[in-house]
């Protein structure tokens, strides 16, 4: 028998993606992929302004147009109560703009007809009469008294303020400030980006007018919670209800929340008798679905003058857009933003949140990271490189100075976490080695002396990902946590199903060598189900690195739940008793005689044909997991840049990303992850912005503007590990698919403050763009 | 990004294509490598009733040095630019544009003449053609006439090609003697409309300056012959304090406009900066040959 080869996936294997046989061949189904029998299409006419009231719609020249179905407007949906819907994070939405548009893009009328051209053509010809009103466009503008008021459908809506919510324990921080030697401040912008998945939004809805079974082929997320919030709100009845999401082009929390495009062509459907696509184009995808960031915040750290810090004191205003929508746990009007104390023992810590509408577009979704986490690293580790090049001390050592130590876990957090586990020290110790910091150093004071300009970015990043707890999170009250269903055939062959849903991430490798490592079953023999809501076991979904963590940790409990019924027939088959059976990577023998052993494959046989007097027949199981705890992934980075005097022009010259993700399943899929993360990090941090004008117009609306980095730009990484277990994670798995965000677009702006602190500039805001560079530059004096 | 309707023909020859051209003078638009136009059209920034698709018509991918002149055909890929070893040997400054326009995938099929026909201000070749004193052969169904560069552009994407024109070759005159060259852009990403971009041609005459080009992009409403700062140069030897006056020359001449690429000051900085840089450049590169 061989037993090396093939490789069987276990823990550990850098097995290649079972997955991309079909994407390379091009043989994946994506939602466009899709097409039904007297399928229809439709598409959106949007808003050209950021703020006007509507006077009235004029469909009929649309509707004249041959080929034209259908035109929907806010008022037809009035009439079927679903104008307006929920959002995830309490607040309501227009499906379609009744009474005035409130950003540039809402959705204001549909068009359903028989060819996606048409339906283009005949949007173009509605005629819509705008009063325009005065936009606002930012948060303190909009808090001012006299700003125009947004939401003014709201009852109780008397301003643009949304939410106050606060972290920490303000006493003790105000006590902890007046003990310092030193308040370092730093107020800094983290702009509006948006996470720009290959694949946008899209649906397929197909309603069987005579069964009323609703088949939704989504770009979803979150499918089944998606399901549940489609019965609440449209009122369907859930079981009738199937959603469907197909392979996905990336996801990065766009495809989270509920678009009115979805609610549009579902209730079109309904109405129409007919399967109704709409697919959005790359515009719409980046004016008006979930955006990322748009914090304003302003931290303050106590220090004293050996650089121990004493307490943290964070403001931030967050830049909402028209509706409240930032998909997140419902207790948490912030997301987690609160984790901004990051990697540091800090004994007091206070933070104070806000929120604000403006006539920007609504959303807020986590971009790659869990709820906000990477706004609160970027605060902290660049508030902690302002501290350093205060107080004249290197980055790293002050770091060093004020870690969590590793003794110190679990470790509660003055804003009330409890870190898992952690070697933060361990760390950034590796990632100065491989970059060869000291000699680094000495480079930077010998070009400083001929007036050259270079710098050394460091940024110990610490996230908690993972969610729930299901009693203290939830997404619109259910709680998180999810599901794995496994089921062995009597051939020994496996099918996983899942409640999560891949973007991309690589779960079809990566669950399986879970099966694989807990039941010996060779990954290639196990098929991974997820999207499809009918065949899948409920489940929250993919977001917040909460797959492996959570999800993960389900198929290794469904597994072992497996394992302990295998073991029973093995002894059976044995003919020993159980309590004798040992088990090693699919193999069941008797203590003490290894060469009396059953294989994983012969007791599923077992399972179907010759059981035990008494049990159940079958190896199925399915596992609902609950987390203890999140778990918080950590790692530091270090960049090095060159800058161009002349014109501003930063060269990432290396980057070092050392990362503790726990236990590494499939470490090639690992490294994936924190190569394209380090890559969004570096796009954000240099070139990704949306922003607007005075009147709301976007500006950003497509990839002329809104600038993704190709692989030319793209600095090279070197990547290392360190790996320390999560406690409670059945695997000690962590989850990666965020660090590299959160974690590295400080890193790249700390090594151009690091170049130029010395010239007295403190901060530069992203994108730090080379105009950007050289005015502050030109303002001390040192541009070329 | 679905596009309004439209007709599309192919024809097999130029004098078709004129035809073509000449028959929906209001409402027709040439198709050659479509970098432009079809983003224009999936935007529905453009909408043109009639496309003539060049593509099919046979001689129009020439690019060779013929009667005292480099010429550059209708259907020459910047790609094509890119790897030639004409341009590397001879035309430094052709050369070193080439792989600055755009990215990959779009030099793959966009054109030369393509991009000087379309004239945005913010395109690299304009400049380039206005550095070497490139002339445009254009041709309608009456007959050709040619312009030089420096006449050619008017405006934002506006030249003196009329609607029933083709831009059939660029021609350049032919290297002699010692001549350098160099294209300095600032981009904020592969792919990007330069933020400046700067094109310098050096034709030395006995250890001087014989002709200076010099020509700018992005920062006017279409690209700029710097020719205060060319005539400047004409004579001098190239030393530091020459160098340097040509560089505020060609940042006086220049007349950017503040945008998200940076201020006016910030981008009349780079022009200096990438002036002064691409003199040295070209100087050495005239010096040796290269």
């Amino acid at each position: 028998m061989a037993i090396d080869t093939p490789p069987k996936g276990f823990i550990g294997e850098s097995i290649k993606r079972k997955e991309d046989d079909r994407f390379i061949r091009g043989k994946g189904n994506y939602l466009d992929d899709i097409s039904l029998p007297g399928m229809l299409h439709m598409s959106i006419l949007r808003s050209p302004f950021a703020h006007a009231r509507i006077r009235s719609i004029n469909t009929k020249p649309a509707e004249a147009v041959p080929g034209v179905v259908a035109v929907v407007t806010g008022a037809l949906l009035e009439q079927h109560k679903l104008a307006w819907m929920p959002t995830l994070s309490g607040d309501t939405q227009a499906v379609l703009a009744t009474d005035k548009v409130r950003y540039q893009g809402q959705e204001v009328a549909c068009v359903i007809a028989n060819d996606p051209y048409v339906a283009r053509d005949a949007a173009q010809l509605i005629d819509v009469d705008y009063e325009v009103l005065k936009a606002v466009v930012d948060p303190y503008q909009a808090l001012k008294p006299g700003a125009p008021l947004i939401r003014d459908e709201k009852k109780d809506q008397k301003d643009n303020h949304i939410y106050h919510w606060e972290a920490g324990d303000k006493a003790a921080t105000e006590a902890a400030f007046k003990k310092a030697d030193k308040v370092v401040s730093l107020e800094t912008f983290y702009p509006r980006c948006h996470p720009s998945p290959l694949e946008t939004c899209g649906i397929v809805a197909d309603i069987n007018p005579a069964t009323g079974q609703a088949t939704l082929y989504m770009t979803s997320q979150a499918p089944h919670a998606h399901r549940t919030l489609f019965a609440l709100v449209a009122g369907l009845p859930e079981e009738k209800i199937r959603i469907i999401s197909p392979d996905l082009g990336g996801g990065f929390g766009n495809k989270v929340p509920i678009y009115p495009g979805y609610v549009v062509a579902t209730a079109a459907s309904l109405l129409l008798g007919h399967p109704v696509k709409w697919i959005e184009d790359r515009s719409e995808n980046l004016i008006s679905t979930g955006f990322a960031r748009d914090f304003h915040m302003q931290g303050e750290l106590a220090v004293n003058k050996d650089g121990k810090f004493l307490g943290l004191r964070v403001k931030m205003l967050s830049d909402n857009g028209a509706f409240y929508a930032d998909a997140q746990p419902s207790k948490f009007r912030a997301g987690l933003f609160h984790i901004v104390t990051g990697s540091y023992d800090l004994p007091a810590a206070h933070v104070e949140t806000d929120g604000a509408y403006t006539n920007k577009a609504p959303g807020g979704v986590a971009f790659r990271c869990s709820f906000r986490v990477t706004e609160a690293s970027y605060l902290i580790e660049r508030l902690v490189e302002s501290a350093a090049v205060e107080l004249k001390m290197d980055p790293a050592e002050i770091r060093l100075k004020n870690f969590i130590q590793p003794e110190q876990f679990p470790y509660k957090s003055a804003t009330g976490f409890e870190y898992d586990s952690g070697d933060y020290p361990r760390a950034l110790k590796l990632a100065l080695e491989k970059i060869g910091y000291e000699q680094l150093r000495k480079e930077q004071a010998e070009k400083r002396k001929r007036g050259e300009l270079m710098g050394i970015g460091v940024a110990s990043f610490t996230e908690v990902v993972g969610a729930g707890h299901g009693t203290e999170y939830d997404i619109a009250g259910l709680r998180m946590f999810d599901s794995a269903e496994l089921r062995v055939h009597p051939t020994g062959k496996a099918i996983l199903k899942l409640g999560v849903k891949s973007q991309g991430q690589g779960h079809e490798t990566t669950f399986a060598q879970i099966v694989a490592e807990e039941l010996g079953i060779p990954a290639s023999d196990v098929e991974v189900q997820e999207g499809d809501t009918d065949n899948t076991p409920y489940g929250l979904g993919t977001y917040a690195s909460r797959s492996t963590p959570v999800g993960g940790a389900a198929t290794a409990m469904v597994s072992r739940k497996l394992r302990d019924k295998a073991k029973k027939i093995a002894a059976h088959l044995l003919e020993a008793s159980e309590a004798d059976i040992e088990f090693d990577h699919g193999k069941f023998f008797v203590k003490g005689a290894p060469s009396k052993s059953k294989t994983i494959q012969d007791v599923a046989f077992a399972a179907y044909t010759n059981l035990p007097e008494g049990m159940e027949a079958g190896l199925e199981g399915v596992t609902y997991y609950d987390p203890p705890n999140m778990t918080f992934p950590f790692g530091t980075y270090v960049v090095v840049v060159d800058i161009d005097r002349g014109t501003g022009q930063v060269k990432v010259r290396r980057m070092v990303a050392v990362d503790d993700c726990g236990v590494r399943i499939n470490p090639m899929i690992v490294e994936g992850q924190i190569h394209g993360g380090l890559t969004e990090g570096f796009g954000i941090a240099f070139m990704e912005l949306i922003t607007f004008d005075e009147q709301g117009n976007c500006i950003g609306s497509n990839f002329t503007d809104y600038l993704l980095p190709t692989s030319w730009e793209t600095p090279r990484f070197e990547t290392f590990e360190t790996v320390t277990p999560s406690p409670h994670h059945p695997i000690g798995a962590k989850g990666v698919g965020e660090s590299a965000t959160v974690g590295s677009p400080a890193a790249y702006v700390n090594a151009v403050i690091d170049a130029v602190g010395h010239l007295g500039i403190t901060n530069i805001d992203m994108p730090v763009s080379s105009d950007k560079v050289w005015t502050a530059l030109q303002e001390k004096g040192a541009a070329e | 990004m679905l596009p309004a309707a439209f007709e599309y023909a192919s024809p097999g020859t130029l004098d078709e294509a004129l035809a073509l051209l000449d028959q929906h003078a209001d409402d027709g638009k040439v198709l050659a490598g479509g970098q432009s136009l079809i983003p224009l059209l999936k935007l529905r920034l453009a909408s043109p009733a009639f496309l003539v698709d060049i593509n099919r018509i046979p001689d129009l991918d020439v690019l060779e040095e013929r009667d005292g002149a480099l010429v550059i055909g209708a259907l020459v890929r910047h790609k094509t630019a890119e790897r030639s070893s004409l341009l590397a040997n001879r035309y430094a400054v052709l050369a070193e544009a080439a792989p600055q326009v755009a990215d990959p995938l779009v030099r793959n099929r966009g054109t030369l003449a393509g991009s000087l026909a379309h004239a945005d201000p913010s395109g690299d070749w304009g400049s380039v053609m206005l550095a070497v004193d490139a002339e445009f052969v254009l041709r309608s169904r009456s007959g050709s006439r040619t312009v030089k560069a420096r006449d050619f552009f008017s405006g934002p994407f506006s030249t003196l090609l009329q609607p029933n024109e083709i831009l059939t070759e660029i021609r350049i005159p032919a290297r002699r003697g010692p001549t350098g060259g160099a294209y300095l852009k600032l981009e904020r990403k592969v792919g990007d409309f330069a933020t400046v971009g700067v094109a310098i041609q050096l034709q030395m005459d006995d250890g001087k300056v014989g002709t200076a080009g010099i020509a700018l992009t992005a920062v006017g409403p279409q690209n700029i012959k710097a020719t205060e700062a060319e005539a400047a140069l004409k004579g001098q030897t190239l030393n530091d304090k020459v160098i340097k006056e040509a560089g505020q020359l060609a940042a006086k001449a220049a007349e950017p406009r503040a945008d998200l690429r940076g201020s006016e000051a910030y981008k009349r900085n780079v022009v200096r900066i990438f002036t002064e840089r691409g003199l040295k450049r070209a100087y050495e590169r005239a010096r040796g040959g290269g």
